[in-house]
């Protein structure tokens, strides 16, 4: 019986030639990510082990993200207490203030995931380096310990679902409009235990940023992890990013789907998801009047250049509406300099959006633009679940960098093509 | 292993564990204080009622979201015994397990049984057994691999045991 990517992949790494849906392994990591929420409780579980110290120092990555600059002063102890760690153990790819940036987006960028890795993370985005075709996934904080001292996880062989994209997106049409499409089709938990595997003519067209955001929002229909097949666009970027050598696996031709979607690109128009599940979405047209207070654009779905251009793209010689608290954050150290030298700063500053130094901070509801009571925000995150970034009675919507762009000068959430007149 | 019995709390479809614990507490990692805000985004009074022992039912999809292991930790500090659900979010699954919180999946169990009442599960058997209304039901087993990490308190135990 034929293997989908991801069941090569973790047959690979598991030193078996083939593995089926259904079986468990344990499979050898080549990363193992946590962040500053999830590796104080992942540390605490690893004073508990027999075996003393980390598999390999080079192999585990450490991104304080969360609430950093620390808000407050428990979560400078948490940081603190994964500082210590890190220097303790002599973690290489140990990223603090000045160097850090949102892990998703840092990662790719520092070389670290490459193609044919298998890597887990506590934090459930980690499904985003499957753009790179590569099998991530999210984990609690135990997993996370049990792998910085073992170098190992156990997986259960995921299914999987086939999405075949085809065509060329509109303008405005972006990763986070086929995502939401996507989820808006299966549901927040239609690819439950599952992989999401991506293939088409149709993925020629779309940028690695765009792949990263269709990958990282995998978790919101459930899925264990999405990946892409690895081709020349995503070979370029492996070899602009990394010094490590990586490997392709292929889907069989006879690869066991259980369910197979053929999506066109060239029909989605952009796409909103309302309160409070990313599935409830609805086409750009049909969201009716929504008034916002605040636009978020920025975090580990859409906080890349890609993102920044098109936000700024939208904004540049426009005015954000009066009252509208529109916040940009700039993933990494990297995006945020790149975006200064191309102009994009300034662009966002003049418009009346405040820019942010690299922070996972609104999107979880940490801190840098919590929502009061009533509060509506169009947002370019993940997640729009109750009380997510803020008051258990604020509402998210979730759409691309374009649509909050465009919301953010209208005052409500709006096609982009109805501020730039088009 | 032992049994759970206790009062039923119940919940729908998709509960978050963004609901279970709200971020603007994960600045800890101490499960006594997460534990006093379990729920607290969907429930805010069930901090208050929840007595040791007791057993949250569900529908599809519990624990989806983040990876946040605070939410199955914060769950069991707060005295609950067993979470019962049509379906869990993979994470909260692996999680729970992890941590040695009991988690039974039975989508009939997960309709029928209602806030309040009184619900024994037998772990060995994974039989439920709703004693307000006297009907059974059988709860899925788990694999014997995930059957040996619980039995052993978790991840961290069974792997110092290997």
């Amino acid at each position: 019986m034929g293997m989908t990517m991801t069941q090569k992949i973790l047959a690979a790494h598991a030193g078996l030639e083939s593995v089926q849906a259904g079986q468990l392994i344990e499979a050898d990591l080549d990363l193992v990510l946590g962040n500053d929420i999830t590796s104080p409780v992942a540390i605490h579980e690893m004073e508990k082990m027999k075996t003393k110290g980390v598999f390999d120092k080079e192999k585990i990555a450490l991104v304080l993200d969360h609430f950093v600059p620390n808000k407050d002063i428990k979560s400078a102890q948490h940081c603190k207490c994964v500082r210590e760690f890190a220097c303790k153990h002599e973690i290489t790819n140990y990223f603090d203030v000045g160097e850090m940036g949102i892990e998703h987006a840092l990662l790719p960028e520092q070389g670290l995931t490459v193609a044919g890795d298998v890597i887990i993370g506590a934090d459930s985005h980690t499904c985003t380096y499957g753009a790179l075709g590569a099998f991530s996934t999210g984990v609690g904080s135990t997993d996370m310990a049990a792998g910085m001292a073992t170098g190992k996880a156990w997986f259960k062989v995921p299914s999987a679902i086939r999405f075949i994209l085809t065509g060329k997106p509109a303008q405005w049409v972006s990763g986070k409009d086929i995502i939401l499409h996507i989820i808006g089709m299966i549901g927040v938990d239609g690819a439950l235990y599952q992989s999401m595997e991506f293939t088409g003519d149709g993925i020629r067209c779309l940028s690695m940023d765009d792949r990263f955001t269709i990958a990282n929002m995998a978790i919101e229909g459930g899925g264990k992890n999405g990946i892409f097949p690895v081709d020349a666009v995503c070979e370029a970027y492996l070899k602009e990013h990394s010094m490590r050598s990586y490997q392709i696996y292929e889907a069989d031709d006879d690869a066991v789907y259980e369910q197979e979607y053929t999506i066109d690109l060239s029909a989605l128009k952009p796409t909103v998801a309302f309160p409070h599940l990313p599935e409830n979405t609805k086409l750009i047209d049909e969201v009716g009047d929504i008034a916002i207070d605040q636009a978020v654009i920025g975090s580990c779905t859409n906080g890349r250049l890609d993102d920044l251009r098109i936000a700024a793209e939208v904004l540049k010689g426009k005015k954000v509406a009066k009252g509208v608290r529109t916040i940009i954050i700039p993933a990494t150290q990297k995006i945020y300099l790149d975006a200064m030298e191309e102009g994009l700063l300034k662009v966002f500053i003049e418009a009346g959006a405040i820019v942010s130094t690299p922070t996972c901070g609104p999107c979880l509801g940490g801190y840098m633009g919590i929502l009061a009571e009533k509060e509506r925000c169009i947002s370019t995150t993940n997640r729009n679940f109750v009380g997510r970034m803020g008051h258990v009675d604020s509402e998210i919507y979730l759409a691309s960098p374009a649509v909050a762009a465009a919301s953010a000068i209208a005052g409500r959430i709006v096609s982009p093509d109805e501020v730039m007149g088009s | 292993m032992k049994a759970a019995c206790g009062t039923v709390f119940k919940y729908g479809d998709n509960v978050d564990t963004d609901v279970i614990i709200p971020a603007r507490y994960l600045n800890s990692s101490d499960p006594k204080e997460l534990a006093l805000h379990c729920m607290e985004d969907i429930d805010r009074e069930f901090v208050e009622k929840v007595k040791a022992g007791d057993i949250i039912v569900a529908t599809k999809n519990f624990g989806c979201g983040s990876s946040r292991e605070h939410a199955p930790i914060a769950i069991k500090a707060a005295g609950v015994s067993c979470v019962i659900a049509e379906t869990f979010a993979r994470i909260f699954y692996r999680n729970a397990i992890n941590i040695g919180l009991p988690i039974v999946e039975c989508a009939q169990a997960a309709k029928e049984i209602v806030a309040g009442d009184e619900v024994e599960v037998d772990f060995d058997t994974g039989v439920i057994t709703d004693k307000t209304k006297g009907t059974q039901y059988q709860g899925q087993a788990f694999p014997e691999f995930m059957q040996k990490i619980i039995d052993c308190g978790g991840l961290i135990p069974y792997i110092n045991q290997k």
